[in-house]
């Protein structure tokens, strides 16, 4: 699983291998970040990014999107944007003498939203309808967005000043919420000696044709899954259910989701079926939000996850 | 010929159906007329083809032509369509018909169900172990077959496997019903008259060449089990029934009413167990002289013992013999007489023999001695294969052709000592018996079929007087092989054989002799003997209630063992836990195998490099796509890693 030289299973090469090795050259020493948000994508699943300012959560966006070839458009969240700023607004064209819709930076492939927490909950309601309808309704019409969708948000640890944090709800939208963390040490240096990483994504070519990404997340949805493992997840929700810590435990929606994740994991490892090491692997970034401690707002440490982990035994 | 069958049967489940017809008909072909073997196996092979090739089965006109062709020669040959033979000839007959029916499940299902029934058919002919294995063996492909109809599409091993599973949860239950079910003495329903025919043994009459026919036997006709030291050889004599009339060629037991016998006792008693194979008729062949019966059997007044009704299935039977006996010092004069009549005519040159040896004599015992001594000297020969004999027998025996067998023998002495004025009879029965070192049963064979003679003396009344021991010794002092002359055409099982050979027939009669006693012999007396060893003293009331309730008891406990199994973990984790135990090491109950095999290649890189297959194979059979090959790598793998360690 970890560092492991000779894969007792998988490690068949394919065509995110590429793509991996490109983002770890942008973004130094964080390659289960990279790994994990690649595998968010190819689940079809929206990214919750969260962290302090300056680790390289808008770099990592930016990487992707240059690397998958996808059409990119980012919004940065403030207190004043409005529901419109992101979805577009209908303006009367004197020309034709009638409305014409100018869409927003939804409809893109790829998103960014930066700092999604700064916005009022009325702003965010609406980019959060979209990325779960994957269409928007403007003035009574609905309009589909392009697909691939892709949502990558980043947000400012809530107790940051002036901030709306997600409600829960909202939160459950987003398949994966990661942190990236400080890099360590070697890693901070070669960064300090080369320079903005930004200007580096900047010059990064696509990797990927248009349809290939579809096809891809066709393969990932086509991982096996067996019954045993099934068990396993089922194990893990129930975990959460009975567990004390935690106000709710996981919804069915979650599992779902877990699952889907646990395939592109073992995609990304290069195996066709889903073993509880990828399940394992996808479980933090996956659980995390979802769940509540008991006592306050607060969501579940990464100490408490893995507490669950080792206690679920894999049947 | 319905458009449309309402349960169609589908190609996959027709060859269980073939081989469960086979396997349930197939024994009987050693028994009915070649004629209906060779009838059923072109319908089987027609039936076979016309799966092969898919195409449509037989026309309902076809059918009934076939089915009436095949009752009137099954009529022709037995005269009916009921009784054993012929009942179970109409049944193969229909199973072999019905597999050019199959068209729907019902169908199927009457064939299944025939074939469960045509198995109980087979014990009328034999129940011994050979028809026990393979009516198990059917049983097994009968219920493979009846799984099929469930499951079409199942793989034929796992189809075996779950029929022999069905039947494997079936057996506690047939031990119980077979300890407890209450033992009825006689069949439980009505067998049909013909069922015991084909059995060989003593008749009640007796003409030259009887015995040396039924010599010819290997079949055993009992055996026996002494309660202390067996008797030596010549004092073996199993008596059966005594003949009396005579009228020139036939001895016949006498029509005369019997009186009581009147035995003196001369010696110690000898006890022993006799397990009698059916024959067919009442005697019991007990050891000359009986004194001690079982409660409903008798002696005949001629000293034989006889059962209630004609021995129709194998007995057991505690007797006690008394060798050394004198027998009806005073017999009635209508039985003195009787036993000195002959025929009016004929014979008259041993008619002539003995008055001479009369006239000559000092007495009868004078007579008798003359008579063996003749007997000795003069050049007879002990042969199975004895000339013919013309009109005056006992003459052309004793003046012509001189070889003959013990009937011969015993037929000439009985002759010439009622010429001589001595009363005489001839006894059949067996002689002998071969001790098998296995069991310590002594086996008496058809073979050791025998006749000899009594005469009554004043004051000794009847005494046993054996002329073939006169002629050929060694047969009453070694048996029949070593009596008959060099170069006689000996039946097979009676050669001589190597020692190893001898040993394995030994051993092979011994477990047969074990499964007759102890599986078929289990009669109501072995099962209150079990009980009572086991405390329980109990009538057939009190035994229905403990059947029901061990019924109760197995039925809990075979639902505990499947509930259990359904539990139990799969085969792979069960693999998978051998594998720690077997290197010593456990997974920690949240760690992934990945992550085991990880902090073994930590901890120990040459183990590790050993268990990595396994972990592979586990993770292949447990997570990846089903593949029937990976469970069997896992063991193999699995079975590849070196024991623990001491640590």
């Amino acid at each position: 699983m970890r560092s492991n030289n000779t894969p007792i299973l998988g490690g068949r090469p394919h065509a995110f291998t590429p793509i991996l090795d490109a983002a770890n050259q942008v973004i130094l020493g964080k390659p289960t970040e990279v790994r994990l948000a690649a595998a968010c994508l190819l689940a079809g699943g929206h990214l919750l990014i969260e962290d302090l300012p300056g680790l390289g959560k808008t770099t990592l966006a930016h990487t992707l999107a240059r690397l998958l070839g996808l059409q990119f458009a980012r919004v940065q969240f403030t207190a004043d944007l409005l529901p419109a700023d992101i979805t577009g607004v209908s303006i009367f064209d004197r020309e034709h003498g009638g409305f014409r819709f100018i869409p927003g930076p939804v409809f893109s492939q790829l998103l960014l939203a930066d700092e999604i927490n700064r916005a009022t909950p009325k702003t965010q309601s609406a980019l959060l309808e979209a990325m779960e309808e994957g269409q928007v309704s403007i003035e009574g019409e609905s309009r589909t967005l392009p697909s691939p969708f892709f949502v990558i948000a980043t947000q400012n640890p809530a107790d940051q000043i002036g901030t709306f944090p997600l409600p829960e709800s909202q939160l459950d939208r987003f398949l994966m919420r990661i942190e990236l963390g400080y890099p360590d040490r070697d890693a901070e240096r070669a960064l300090l000696a080369a320079g903005s990483r930004r200007q580096a994504s900047d010059q990064l070519s696509s990797l990927l044709a248009p349809e290939q990404l579809p096809q891809l997340q066709a393969e990932v949805a086509a991982v096996h899954v067996s019954p045993a493992l099934i068990d396993y997840v089922q194990a893990l929700i129930e975990a959460t259910r009975n567990h004390a810590g935690f106000r709710h435990g996981l919804s069915p929606r979650a599992g779902l989701a877990l699952l889907s994740a646990a395939r592109a994991w073992a995609w990304l490892t290069g195996r066709d079926m889903v073993l509880p090491d990828d399940v394992q692997a996808v479980f933090g970034p996956v659980a995390r939000h979802r769940l509540h401690g008991a006592q306050g707002g607060k969501l579940a440490g990464r100490a408490e996850i893995d507490a669950l982990l080792a206690g679920v035994a894999i049947p | 010929m319905k458009s449309s069958q309402p349960d169609p049967l589908s190609r996959e489940q027709t060859p269980w159906l073939f081989a469960a017809a086979v396997v349930t008909t197939l024994p009987h072909t050693l028994q009915q007329p070649w004629w209906l073997s060779a009838f059923g196996a072109l319908l089987f092979a027609w039936a076979f083809l016309l799966w092969r090739e898919d195409r449509r089965l037989p026309g309902r006109w076809i059918l009934l032509a076939l089915v009436v062709a095949g009752v009137a020669a099954i009529l022709a040959d037995f005269r009916t369509l009921f009784g054993r033979e012929a009942g179970v000839a109409t049944l193969v007959l229909f199973m072999a018909m019905k597999l050019l029916e199959l068209r729907s499940r019902r169908d199927a299902t009457v064939i299944v169900m025939l074939g469960y029934f045509l198995l109980l058919t087979h014990y009328f002919h034999s129940q011994d172990i050979p028809t026990g294995l393979w009516l198990l063996f059917a049983l097994w492909v009968v219920t493979a077959a009846l799984v099929r109809l469930q499951a079409a599409t199942m793989p034929p091993r796992e189809n075996l496997v779950q029929a022999g599973s069905l039947l494997a949860q079936a057996l506690p239950f047939m031990l119980v019903l077979y300890l407890l079910f209450p033992r009825i003495n006689g069949p439980l329903w009505g067998l049909p008259a013909d069922a015991f025919t084909g059995q060989t043994g003593l008749s009640d009459s007796m003409a030259p060449g009887n015995i040396a026919n039924l010599v010819r036997s290997g079949e055993i006709a009992f055996r026996v089990r002494f309660d202390e030291v067996p008797p030596a050889r010549q004092q073996l004599y199993w008596r059966g029934p005594v003949l009396e009339n005579f009228d020139g060629r036939i001895w016949r037991q006498a029509t005369r009413p019997a009186s009581p016998e009147r035995i003196e006792e001369l010696g110690p008693r000898i006890a022993y167990e006799m397990t009698l194979e059916a024959h067919g008729q009442r005697w019991l062949l007990a050891l000359d002289a009986p004194v001690a019966l079982p409660a409903d059997a008798k002696l005949d007044g001629r000293l034989a013992a006889l059962a209630p009704r004609p021995v129709d299935k194998r007995q057991r039977l505690r007797l006690s013999s008394s060798p050394a006996y004198r027998l009806n010092t005073a017999e009635s004069p209508l039985s003195l007489s009787d036993n000195l009549r002959l025929p009016a005519n004929g014979n008259p040159q041993t008619r002539e023999l003995a008055r001479n040896w009369q006239a000559q004599a000092n007495g009868p015992a004078e007579v008798i001695a003359r008579a063996l001594r003749h007997f000795r000297e003069e050049s007879f020969h002990y042969t199975l294969q004895p000339p013919l004999l013309g009109r005056d027998g006992i003459d052309d025996f004793l003046f012509r052709t001189r070889r003959g067998f013990c009937e011969h023998y015993a037929a000439a002495f009985v002759v010439l000592m009622r010429n001589a004025g001595i009363p005489a009879r001839v006894v059949t029965g067996y002689q002998g018996g071969e001790m098998n070192p296995r069991d310590g049963y002594l086996v008496v064979r058809q073979s050791e079929a025998h006749a000899w003679a009594e005469v009554w003396l004043e004051k000794r009344g009847w005494v046993r007087v054996d002329p073939t021991a006169a002629v050929a010794p060694e047969r009453i002092e070694r048996g029949i092989v070593d009596a008959l002359p060099a170069g006689e055409p000996l039946p097979a099982f009676l050669m001589r054989h190597g020692d190893w050979l001898r040993d394995l027939r030994h051993r092979w009669e011994a477990l047969n002799n074990a499964w007759n006693q102890h599986i078929l012999g289990y009669d109501t007396q072995r099962q209150r003997d079990l009980l009572s060893r086991l405390g329980f003293e109990v009538d057939w009331r009190q035994l229905i209630i403990a059947l029901g309730l061990a019924c109760a008891i197995v039925l809990a406990l075979v639902t505990a063992w499947s509930l259990r199994q359904r539990i139990r973990p799969a085969p792979e984790i069960r693999l998978w836990h051998r594998a720690q135990r077997r290197i010593g090491i456990h997974c920690a109950p949240g760690e992934t195998p990945l992550a085991f095999a990880a902090r073994l290649r930590a901890a120990d890189p040459a183990l590790a490099a050993r268990f990595d297959p396994v972990v592979r194979h586990f993770l292949l059979a447990r997570y990846a796509p089903d593949n029937p090959t990976s469970l069997a790598a896992l063991a193999a793998a699995v079975n590849r890693l070196p024991r623990r360690r001491i640590a």
